[in-house]
């Protein structure tokens, strides 16, 4: 089984079918439509492959295919998964089957073209999860750009040329240090994987500076406060599929990023950093709750609201080094990693559903203005009902996968400090103030006016749409537990990882001052 | 027993999912009868469950349904909890549950005309209405049974999802849905409050399992926290407990939401928004026992706020001229009173009283929308009068759940309003001064109201007009059953209860009980030690203070708001305007709406404007991202002239460069 090249399918297919779609033409709608819907769900099942094959008891790498690429610089096509990508791989290529429903009828212009963009986005997005090679990553990690690039200025809104370009040099702008930092890694061990990354041994400064190049890289992609300004413009002018792949993917690429890299990599910068990244995601849970709060516009409102939902995961991420220095508790970090991860995946499937909301209403009556709706409940019920049910997904309501992340995110940092916790704890106020304050003036009320009163329901196909991530929400919300085991063999590893001091000899002193308990570890494990 | 326990739970929830998704296809009767047939399940087996406690041998049921997911070594779990707590509160919830449902059937049965015309969301709201009754059901029972802090949690957020819901069922009536997202934010800085507690819990105690936490807690019984310069965490983790607790209890000062839940149709008031719901803060104290045993500044906490809920909000009943809002301020100052009992260590007098008002509250609020049917949903007391010739089931049973209301001897809620006061008046922690000359004011008060309104809607002049009049009757059979089945238990559940709950030691099964109560803080052992038989404890009761409070206060309203009102309709406003300042403030309810309007919904408005446009607008996007953009554009606009197209400047620049080159190379 594990012979079989399962990874380089669920990412090459999805691109050959982009490939097709594109040279169908523009002259059969339903020709590309089908097309692209068979190759959407065929990945999707072929990733599904990933996780009924996965080996939940261990966290090696798995379905690992590795051959060279570029042998001068010893740089390979060398692929694998553990628990942390593989449940994002599938989330993507479930969430690529709706955009492609979600652009069945409203795309007119170019359809072929634009659905072909989403395909070929699929199989780039599964590459950056799945790649194990530093410059495999990164090739992956910036071809992301192009087709939202090309998806976000041919199909989107009025300022869509402010948006890409603010949305492509943003995140030009920090990938280039993480290219930097790749390079300067392969000098150090002489090989471009990943995996080999994780057991250098580097200086603090060397590992600060590492550690800050990976930051601006994911910070920009997560995004983190202060920069996350171009996620609601871009949000704003993206076209509804663009606009859920960006917050369902493209923002947990991020995420992934301080995993994958950051955390094992730079343990010891990430310890004595640990504070910067803490406070800029409660700084993204309050402040921007706040911010969510005043917006006139529904796209950016559910664009703010993802980046404090992020903030979520970056406190989750790195909450484990004040967890693990704390001498009055002995566990905790292992759920504020798992509880990130959970809000990641939950996040993918309850903005996704909140932007196809938005977009139901934008392809009837072409606003996103709040103050255009009020009342559409009354013409339109299966979208009211889908509308208030993800708006108390988004405000964490026990019972949907909202809650889960959040909760174990809360549990773990009171562990760290209570005053964090309380802060984190804010947004269960904060998301259901602006959440549910725009479920009431777009949703309930009376008819607000004409365009609204000639709403027509949700088709068919929208019913399924929303349907279906309906359904994700709940399971994931109601039983956690299968999402969990696939990660807890990973996520453990990665906190013995973390906990273990990577400096040289010469600096172990600076572990000690920062996490005594790595340093106990570390001196158990020699004994 | 799992299975039972399973049914009792699912049933009213598989009612709610045939009724909510099906409703259009089954219609009006097939979706009443789906779920009056789950609720009815459910209450027939919880009471089934209850007799096996009260007259059997019934074990205390403790186990997991099944796993909800394991982090970190923690292990969260869905599962019951049994106990004689549970099926107390298992029997009530169902069987208000159930009346109300039946009930349902009447009020709701030309909800069409509730809804503009054309409207879809007015189609089937008769189904869906009930639908949403029964999923209140079952996220009750969920909350009750659970025998973990995070499935409580479920519960606890679950019933303040239905209760938005049917606040705003009538979602185009503006108040309603200004009325329910205010309810639900209420309630949400309340459970702010609940999960940093439950998360200090998981904490300290390392599990989310009542039994473990419960167990270990005498240990942890000095542990200190560094917060505010040393707390003790028993107190910690209590209070933000009961910060939950005051968010769904309306305890003041989040008891703002519950008068503006009055916008719910009727059926929801009386069993959300009086029975049940609102008392699951007052459950969940209880419950918890073990942890506020060990806390007496939470006690004290706890105790402070009950009263001054009980007291306070019970005199701006006295103002209220909308028969919902009367009966509501009336609900607020009754959770205080259970709260008090809380704080007064006295769990099973709140317990009591939260049986007994579950019955006669309901009971009154079922009898105020039986008179807003026959008002024609006018709902101002003084356009009503005299109804008691119209209305006869109405007008008694609303006449005996008044009675119980304030006390009066030998009905349900003179059993557990006295037990309560004299635990507060035994009770120790600091404030129970206070508290108990608030609780015994309070039954003038509340017998002041409580037969203002009755007088004001019963008797007296008939002043609704003509054509309302005209119309006067009693409401149907579906109506007037739920009256009477509720009015039985009002008038007498005090009497057979108050034994077992409060004398003996019937909570405890075998090794576990429930209702954990310090030797120091037993307030309820005077009760106890002098207890000879409730005729006794009746007898007793007629030379008692509170008596004595709630003969005046019905005496000074009958001849107020009957005889005088007779031949003065503007006694009642002249009455207020005698008040002057008091009135108004009891008018403005203290402020508290203002203020929380003017400073948190306003305020944060504010803030969210002030940090999206000087932080996000200006600064960031103003000054760095396009200001870098501005700075790289003027940079390149000046060093675009070094472009000029002539071939002598640049062949001038490359002379200059090679030059200068050699003159590195050859000098270093």
């Amino acid at each position: 089984m594990n012979d079989f090249p399962l990874l380089t399918l669920t990412i090459w297919l999805p691109i050959l079918g982009g490939l097709v779609v594109l040279a169908n033409g523009e002259k059969s709608r339903d020709l590309s439509r089908w097309t692209a819907l068979a190759f959407a769900t065929l990945t999707f099942l072929v990733s599904l492959g990933l996780w009924i094959g996965f080996d939940a008891s261990t966290a090696q790498m798995q379905f690992v295919e590795r051959s060279p690429w570029i042998p001068t610089f010893n740089v390979e096509y060398f692929l694998g998964v553990d628990g942390i990508s593989m449940p994002l791989i599938v989330l993507t290529t479930f969430i690529t089957i709706f955009v492609v429903i979600a652009g069945w009828e409203v795309i007119k212009y170019k359809q072929t073209q634009y659905l072909a963009a989403f395909l070929i986005m699929d199989g780039i997005m599964v590459g950056v999860f799945s790649a194990l090679d530093a410059v495999l990553f990164y090739v992956f990690w910036e071809a992301m750009l192009i087709p939202m690039f090309i998806i976000i200025g041919v199909w989107g809104g009025p300022n869509r040329v402010y948006a890409t370009i603010k949305f492509f040099l943003y995140t030009f702008f920090g990938s280039v240090f993480m290219l930097i930092a790749l390079i300067y890694m392969y000098f150090q061990s002489g090989s471009f994987s990943i995996l080999d990354f994780h057991s250098l041994q580097l200086g603090m400064t060397a590992q600060t500076l590492i550690f800050i190049a990976f930051l601006l890289a994911f910070a920009v992609k997560v995004p983190m406060f202060p920069v996350h300004t171009w996620l609601p413009d871009a949000h704003v002018e993206a076209p509804t599929g663009g606009s859920v792949i960006l917050a369902a993917i493209m923002l947990k690429i991020g995420g992934y990023g301080f995993l994958r890299f950051s955390l094992p990599i730079t343990p010891d910068a990430s310890a004595s950093l640990d504070w910067l990244i803490i406070a800029l995601s409660l700084i993204a849970i309050v402040y921007i709750g706040f911010v969510a709060l005043v917006q006139q516009d529904m796209k950016k409102l559910i664009a703010y609201s993802s980046i404090a939902h992020m903030g979520f995961v970056t406190l989750g991420f790195f909450i484990v080094f004040s967890i693990l220095a704390n001498p009055a508790v002995d566990s905790g970090s292992v759920m504020g990693i798992e509880g990130g991860m959970v809000q990641m995946i939950s996040h993918g499937f309850i903005s996704g559903a909140l932007f196809l909301c938005v977009g139901v209403l934008y392809d009837r009556v072409h606003s996103r203005e709040i103050a255009d709706y009020g009342g559409v409940i009354n013409t339109m019920p299966w979208f009211g009902a889908f509308m208030v049910y993800f708006a108390m997904a988004n405000a964490g309501l026990p019972g949907t996968s909202g809650f889960v992340g959040e909760f174990m995110v809360i549990l773990a940092t009171f562990k760290a400090d209570f005053w964090w916790a309380f802060l984190a704890a804010t947004t269960l106020i904060l998301a259901a103030a602006f959440t549910l304050w725009m479920v009431k003036r777009v949703v309930f009320g009376e008819v607000k006016n004409e365009k609204v009163a000639a709403l027509a329901d949700l088709d068919i196909r929208e019913r399924i749409n929303l349907g279906v991530l309906a359904a994700a929400v709940l399971a994931l919300g109601l039983w956690p537990a299968p999402l969990m085991n696939v990660m807890h063999a990973t996520v453990e590893n990665l906190v013995t990882q973390v906990s273990v001091c990577k400096l040289p000899d010469a600096e172990r002193g600076q572990c000690e001052l920062m996490r005594p308990e790595a340093v106990a570890a570390v001196a158990v494990r020699s004994e | 027993m799992e299975n039972v326990y399973l049914t009792i739970v699912l049933a009213p929830l598989i009612g709610a999912i045939v009724a909510g998704f099906f409703g259009g296809r089954i219609g009006r009767r097939g979706a009443h009868r789906a779920t009056i047939a789950g609720v009815a399940v459910s209450a027939g087996l919880s009471l089934w469950v209850l007799s096996r406690f009260i007259w059997g041998d019934q074990p205390v049921f403790n186990d997991t349904v099944y796993t909800w997911m394991v982090s970190d070594g923690m292990r969260f779990e869905v599962g019951f909890l049994i106990d004689k707590l549970t099926a107390v509160m298992m029997a009530t919830v169902t069987f208000v549950s159930l009346m109300v449902h039946i009930y349902t059937i009447g009020y709701m049965a030309d909800d069409e005309h509730n809804w503009p015309h054309g409207a879809l969301t007015g189609k089937n709201s008769y189904q869906r209405f009930f639908s949403y009754i029964s999923l209140f059901t079952f996220s009750m029972l969920m909350l009750v049974m659970s025998n973990n802090f995070m499935q409580l949690f479920f519960g606890w957020e679950a019933v303040g999802l239905v209760s938005y819901l049917l606040i705003g069922f009538w979602s185009t009536r503006e108040s309603a849905i200004f009325a329910n997202l205010k309810a639900f934010l209420v309630n949400r800085v309340g459970d702010f409050g609940f999960i940093l507690g439950i998360a200090a819990v998981g904490m300290y105690f390392g599990s989310m399992d009542y039994v473990e936490v419960f167990g270990a807690a005498p240990g942890h019984a000095e542990t200190q926290v560094d917060l505010f310069g040393g707390v003790s965490l028993m107190t910690l983790i209590c209070v933000l407990l009961f910060i939950g607790a005051m968010g769904k209890s309306a305890q003041v000062p989040l008891h703002v939401w519950l008068p503006d839940s009055m916008e719910g149709p009727t059926p929801i008031s009386a069993l959300i928004h009086a029975a049940t719901m609102v008392t699951a803060g007052v459950f969940m104290v209880a419950r918890m026992s073990p942890l506020y045993e060990l806390s007496e500044a939470a006690l004290s906490f706890v105790l402070i706020v009950g009263a001054t809920t009980a007291f306070f909000m019970g005199l701006i009943g006295l103002v209220q001229n909308d028969i919902k809002r009367v009966v509501a301020y009336s609900t607020l100052s009754q959770l205080g009173y259970m709260v008090t009992a809380l704080g007064a260590s006295a769990y099973a007098a709140g317990i009591f009283h939260l049986m007994t008002h579950a019955f006669f509250k309901a009971l009154l609020f079922l009898a105020a929308g039986s008179v807003i049917i026959a008002m024609h949903h006018k709902q101002d007391i003084r356009d009503m009068g005299g109804l008691f010739k119209h209305m006869p089931i109405t007008w008694v049973t609303a006449l005996l759940g008044t009675l119980a209301l304030i006390g009066f001897p030998g009905f349900s809620g003179f059993f557990s309003k006295d037990a309560i006061i004299e635990a507060v008046h035994a009770s120790q922690v600091t404030g129970s001064g206070y508290a108990s000359l608030l609780l015994t004011a309070g039954v003038f008060v509340t017998a002041l109201y409580s037969f203002r309104m009755y007088f004001l809607v019963f008797h007296g002049k008939e002043r609704m007009d003509e054509h309302t009049k005209h119309h006067l009757h009693e409401t149907p059979w579906v109506v007037t059953l739920p009256l009477l089945m509720l009015a039985i238990p009002s008038v007498f559940i005090g009497w057979y209860a108050i034994e077992p709950m409060l004398i003996g030691d019937w909570w405890a099964s075998g090794d576990w009980n429930p209702i954990v109560v310090a030797h120091e803080h037993d307030t309820l052992h005077h009760l106890r030690e002098n207890w000879h038989g409730q005729a006794e404890f009746v007898h007793h009761g007629l030379g008692g203070l509170p008596f004595i409070l709630a003969m005046t206060g019905l005496i000074m309203a009958t001849i107020v708001w009957w005889l005088i009102h007779k031949w003065n309709p503007r006694i009642d406003d002249q009455l207020q305007a005698l008040g002057g300042p008091v009135t108004r403030v009891l008018q403005d309810k203290y402020g508290f709406d203002d203020f929380n309007q003017r400073v948190f919904a306003g305020g944060g408005r504010r803030l969210g404007r002030l940090f999206w446009q000087t932080g996000d607008r200006a600064l960031i996007d103003g000054a760095v991202v396009n200001g870098s953009a501005r700075t790289v554009g003027r940079f390149a606009l000046q060093a675009r002239h070094l472009q000029t197209g002539y071939l002598y400047h640049y062949a001038i620049a490359m002379i200059v460069g090679l030059v200068g080159l050699l003159t590195v190379f050859v000098t270093f």
